[in-house]
């Protein structure tokens, strides 16, 4: 069902898009579920898509943030020759930070792709009439709250394509206090995944959970495989994780899919 | 006596001129002491980010209440500089009120628009003084700003208030003199907000009335003089570089980083050695990746440093910092410049830059500080007038990784697994598609 880039190459055919993974939606066992939901829409409406499969790596953006360019340049030398050697023109990714090294970074480096991020490119597939949503779906009339993750907002100023997805689901959108160019940070960004964090009084994600948990929403919708699970982390942290959900866009969309 | 005057006042004038463009180019030698960085591109843009952001001042109105008392007070300074213009020209040809016989009846109007904007200055520096030191914003009353950045912020409030009084008292003497019909003060109709005060002054003889009033008058030019002077010393120096600092701020996306072109090189002549240009006998010298001193920052990132006036918007919307963290990115500005000022020193003393044993790293922005950041990019969206504390950061943290080895140890193991694994967890690259695999197979 899902096919590869050498399988298309092998049958001398291109795809529509490249579907860019990325190692959390690959390896993670929460982001697998978001990387299966959207993988299931794109193959429900008919995009002709591929994955990179085996021959995807690391964009590098963990290592360029952290401060290690030289691992950085060599993720991206190897990506970028895969991806020129395949003639790959358009790129989507469920993951803002892989959005962000892929739009902004790779051109300079010799990677220049049409690289969109997962919910405009929902977006785009529901205004034009490919995603059909169900009527009266899970989300309808659903007080669910938006996070911004920070290289989707601030760093791309992609703030309305997520936000017309959810209102396409009739969901009731409240925003939290801090939103959009305002919007706080889950935690992760900046290679601070991978580390515990320093000295402080509370953590990033325990504060923006509490923020979004305050505008009572009963599902806080995100756009990023690690503002999922920091947020998700921090919803636990409050004990109401059996009241409130944090999902991706694309899994509320692959449950709303009119049959 | 006049002649006495405007000797004075000549030679006041110049002096705080000459003294001001000699600090204002000790400033520049040390932002250019900074790595060169070619902006030049999208002029149109640019300027339109000088009229948004400096001129405008878009970004400010996010906080509406302090955004519209720094209105008044920005406002007041632009327009009031007007009446500084006739003060000055006053001063050097030993004229009182200049403009009063060219522009007739509009100069009252003039004059009363200057008050009202000076009332409102005064009014906004008392609300910022008590914002500051009564009710203790977060913001305005943190850690970073102990000692001297605190009393440079009172003392800019106060000087202006100060500066605001002797203008009204001045005027208010003014308009008693010219009821009197004392000679040289030229006959004006009664301005807007002194006009009320009049009353005070009634009661004086007209030696104490000019006393009052030429006092003031001179009070109140020295004063501007040695503000002027105190402002290249001071964050408040932002007024004048909020102007080129907006119009040399970032237009490529936030979310993007600067590339290092000498590393991309490195690692694209190690896979193709085919490309490498051949070696020479003179290599360059020692090339330091990233940042560890001021030197080592873009001249960007000096001005930058320069064009802060420590408002702590980027502080209170940083996530580090709102948790508890030591980052705060508003002091990485403030270390920056201190740390530039004292290179700066070090440069006029001995010609060239002098091995002190610091940095800017370490000595000034530590460790602990840099680790803790997210590179959210909340602090460069904050800041009114373009400032990139991230960019700074990001430096410094490669000084760090690449020339110190200094990374947590978890980091450590990351780096090892993206080079291994290809991913920053440590996980086969084989199974990389085996959510796919699962797919396929159920």
């Amino acid at each position: 069902m899902i096919r590869s880039m050498s399988e298309y190459a092998a049958n001398g055919e291109q795809p529509e898009v490249l579907f860019w993974v990325g190692c959390a939606g690959s390896f993670d066992q929460r982001a697998q579920k978001i990387t299966k939901a959207f993988a299931t829409i794109l193959d429900k409406v008919g995009v002709k898509f591929a994955i990179l499969g085996k021959e995807e790596m690391c964009t590098g953006d963990p290592a360029r943030r952290a401060g290690n360019e030289f691992l950085f340049q060599m993720m991206a030398y190897n990506n970028i020759q895969t991806l020129n050697g395949y003639g790959i023109k358009k790129i989507v990714t469920a993951c803002p930070h892989c959005f962000n090294v892929l739009k902004n970074e790779y051109p300079e480096l010799g990677g220049s792709y049409e690289v969109i991020h997962h919910t405009t490119f929902l977006q785009q597939l529901i205004n034009d009439g490919r995603v059909r949503l169900k009527e009266g779906g899970a989300f309808k009339g659903k007080k669910i709250t938006y996070h911004d993750s920070c290289y989707l907002g601030r760093g791309n100023n992609i703030y309305e394509a997520p936000r017309e997805v959810l209102l396409a689901l009739d969901v009731e959108l409240v925003e939290m206090k801090r939103c959009r160019t305002n919007g706080m940070c889950c935690g992760a960004g900046g290679a601070q995944m991978f580390k515990e964090e320093e000295a402080g009084t509370t953590r990033v994600n325990f504060e923006r959970s509490a923020e979004a948990l305050d505008t009572g929403a009963t599902l806080i919708a995100a756009n990023c495989p690690f503002c999922t699970t920091m947020l998700t982390d921090g919803v636990k942290n409050k004990e109401k994780e059996d009241d409130v959900k944090v999902m991706d866009i694309a899994e509320m969309v692959a449950a709303s899919l009119a049959e | 006596m006049h002649l006495v005057q405007q000797i004075l006042f000549i030679i006041l004038g110049g002096a705080a001129i000459y003294l001001f463009a000699k600090k204002v180019g000790s400033i520049r030698r040390n932002i250019n002491l900074g790595r060169d960085e070619k902006i030049n591109d999208n002029a149109g843009q640019r300027w339109k980010n000088v009229f948004l952001l400096a001129l405008g001042q878009k970004k400010m109105f996010k906080r509406p209440v302090p955004a519209l008392l720094h209105l008044a007070v920005y406002a007041g300074f632009i327009i009031i500089n007007i009446e500084i213009l006739e003060i000055f020209l006053d001063g050097i040809l030993g004229k009182h009120r200049l403009f009063a016989p060219l522009i007739g009846g509009l100069y009252p109007v003039l004059i009363g628009c200057f008050e009202i904007l000076a009332a409102l200055v005064l009014i906004s520096c008392v609300i910022f003084l008590v914002r500051r030191n009564i009710l203790k914003v977060r913001r305005l009353s943190m850690q970073e700003l102990k000692g001297w950045p605190k009393e440079d912020a009172n003392l800019i409030l106060i000087t202006e208030i100060i500066l605001m009084s002797l203008f009204l008292t001045m005027n208010t003497a003014d308009l008693v003199l010219q009821s009197r019909h004392i000679e040289h003060y030229t006959q004006t109709a009664s301005f807007w907000i002194s006009g009320n005060f009049t009353g005070m002054f009634t009661g004086l003889s007209d030696g104490a009335l000019i006393g009052i009033e030429r006092g003031c008058w001179w009070l109140h030019i020295i004063g501007v003089f040695a503000f002027l002077n105190y402002l290249p010393y001071s964050k408040h120096f932002h007024i004048i570089l909020a102007f080129p600092n907006a119009y040399y701020t970032r237009l490529i996306p936030q979310g993007e980083m600067d590339n290092m072109k000498d590393i991309q090189n490195e690692v694209l002549y190690m896979m193709q050695p085919e490309l490498a240009p051949a070696v020479t006998g003179d290599q360059a010298g020692h090339h330091r990746f990233g940042a560890k001193d001021v030197m080592d920052l873009s001249w960007k990132n000096l001005m930058d440093a320069y064009s802060c006036t420590e408002c702590g918007r980027c502080t209170a919307v940083c996530p580090a910092n709102l948790t508890g963290k030591k980052l705060s990115p508003r002091k990485i500005m403030m270390d920056t410049r201190d740390r530039l000022e004292e290179v700066g020193k070090n440069v006029d003393k001995n010609k060239a830059f002098a091995d002190d044993g610091k940095s800017l790293v370490h000595d000034y922005i530590t460790v602990e500080e840099l680790r803790a950041c997210t590179t959210c990019q909340a602090c460069v969206e904050a800041c009114p007038v373009g400032i990139e504390p991230l960019s700074i950061i990001n430096q410094l943290r490669r000084y760090l990784v690449m020339e110190e080895s200094n990374a947590p140890q978890e980091w450590n193991l990351m780096s090892g697994n993206i080079e291994n694994n290809m991913a920053p967890w440590k996980f086969s690259p084989d199974d990389r598609d085996a959510w796919a695999q699962e797919m396929s197979s159920s």
